[in-house]
């Protein structure tokens, strides 16, 4: 026994180190696997509240972008105008049906972005305090951004879609066929969408949408268009390479979206699971 | 020690800002970040006790890890540059050894031995830390490049951050 205390005491510069590294890796798995909370993440008050302030200068230098963005927003608003649309005769089949996909709009303001890890993360101003809630779909002017992690009282951060944790289900727009996307860790402006099997028609530069079929991202918003593909030999399935839509480099405004109903359809299909 | 206090404190708040405000915001070719902050652990004095080290290492990796959201990554990797240090400053040490009180930095020891102090301990926190990362062997070759490439830019923003302080951090 004192041999062995001599022992310890002898090396305790190694053994400490050892504690340490299992100390960091513990926390390190234990935070990427469980959807735990923990104050230790860029939501927190102090650590978000230094970001604001990098992040107010960053919002001032994009200005100009922003604006053509709203703008350019504002004018595909407009064309949805009642008085813009055809009427046609087709009634909808009664009000529950229309109200049955319903969605809230939040806008928020970037505070801090990565994009040059493996894991990215997006910091957001809108907390709690504000109805945003954690697996809260958030979109900016030109397609997905991410999904909601973490939310504190004034602050949410943000799985990025550059963020291998981060699967999405997407379609084809002309074509509907359905898959997955999600990033592979390489280029800031590509991500993979994968499922799409071989007997699907596709061809570079077609869009690609979320499916809906997620309670997360309402139908049809844009994630990007094929840049490349390939069909993976002996797997029946394509490997796309999507071009995204968003420039994760310069993002200052987002939108998180509520689904309204979607509680009501875990509920459903959680009913269905547990058969 | 004591009166190394002050000074060690307002080091690794100007680290730490400008690593957070300014560096964490650089997208130099997508993967590459600088990791300026190494340089508070690198230039601790030579007699620091190794638990202190330890301690200040991973207590900087957690900072680091609360701006980043990667709890436990940076940690990680800057407790293993605390835990090489001693051993590498062994390696590195005069042919008398340390005189008491001696720091590891330019004005004590040159620029060529500075240069080459940092450019080990770095290479190996990075190659640490970017396996880490990636916590896989799927793509070893990529994973080395990547580390040795941000190495490169991290060693040049210590070597810059040096010769700004370098006139201060005198001899006394």
């Amino acid at each position: 026994m004192i041999n062995f205390i001599r022992f310890i005491i002898r090396y305790h510069f190694f053994f400490l180190f050892l504690l340490f590294e299992v100390v960091c890796f513990y926390m390190l798995v234990s935070y990427n696997h469980h959807h735990r909370e923990t104050f230790l993440n860029s939501s927190n008050k102090i650590a978000a509240s230094i970001l604001t302030v990098s992040g107010s200068f960053t919002e001032y230098f994009s200005l100009k972008r922003s604006n053509e963005e709203l703008a350019r927003e504002n004018a595909y608003l407009r064309a949805m105008l009642p008085e813009n649309l055809r009427e046609t005769a087709a009634q909808p089949l009664n009000e529950n049906e229309r109200d049955s996909v319903n969605y809230i709009y939040y806008p928020a303001g970037v505070v801090h972005n990565s994009v040059n890890k493996l894991q990215n993360f997006i910091t957001i101003n809108r907390g709690a305090r504000d109805g945003i809630e954690p697996e809260m779909g958030v979109i900016s002017a030109r397609g997905v951004v991410g999904v909601v992690r973490h939310v504190s009282k004034n602050y949410s951060t943000v799985l990025s879609l550059l963020n291998t944790q981060v699967r999405v289900s997407a379609k084809l727009r002309d074509s509907d066929f359905f898959g997955s996307i999600a990033w592979d860790g390489n280029s800031v402006a590509h991500a993979i969408l994968s499922d799409i099997p071989a007997h699907a028609s596709i061809s570079i530069g077609e869009a690609v949408v979320t499916s809906g079929y997620s309670a997360i991202f309402p139908e049809g918003v844009l994630l990007g268009t094929i840049d490349d593909f390939e069909l993976l030999p002996g797997e029946g399935f394509y490997r796309i390479r999507v071009k995204l839509s968003v420039d994760f480099r310069r993002l200052t405004h987002v939108e998180v979206i509520e689904k309204i109903t979607s509680e009501e359809r875990l509920e459903l299909e959680k009913l269905t699971l547990d058969d | 020690m004591i009166n190394y206090l002050g000074k060690y404190l307002i080091n690794f708040l100007v680290i730490v800002f400008i690593q957070v405000l300014i560096l964490n915001n650089l997208n130099l070719g997508g993967y590459i970040n600088p990791w300026l902050y190494l340089l508070f652990i690198l230039i601790l004095p030579v007699e620091i006790p190794d638990w202190m080290l330890l301690l200040i290492g991973f207590l900087t990796g957690l900072l680091m890890d609360m701006f980043l959201n990667t709890i436990g990554m940076h940690a990680s990797a800057t407790v293993f540059l605390a835990f090489i240090r001693p051993f590498l400053l062994r390696f590195f040490a005069p042919r008398d050894g340390y005189e008491p009180g001696s720091l590891p930095i330019p004005s004590h020891f040159g620029v060529g031995w500075f240069l080459k102090y940092v450019s080990v301990t770095v290479v190996a926190h990075h190659i640490f830390l970017f396996y880490v990362e990636v916590f896989n062997f799927d793509t070893p070759l990529l994973t080395l490049w990547k580390a040795i490439v941000s190495s490169v830019f991290t060693i040049a923003f210590i070597m810059v951050a040096q010769m700004f302080g370098a006139t201060k951090s005198s001899r006394s």
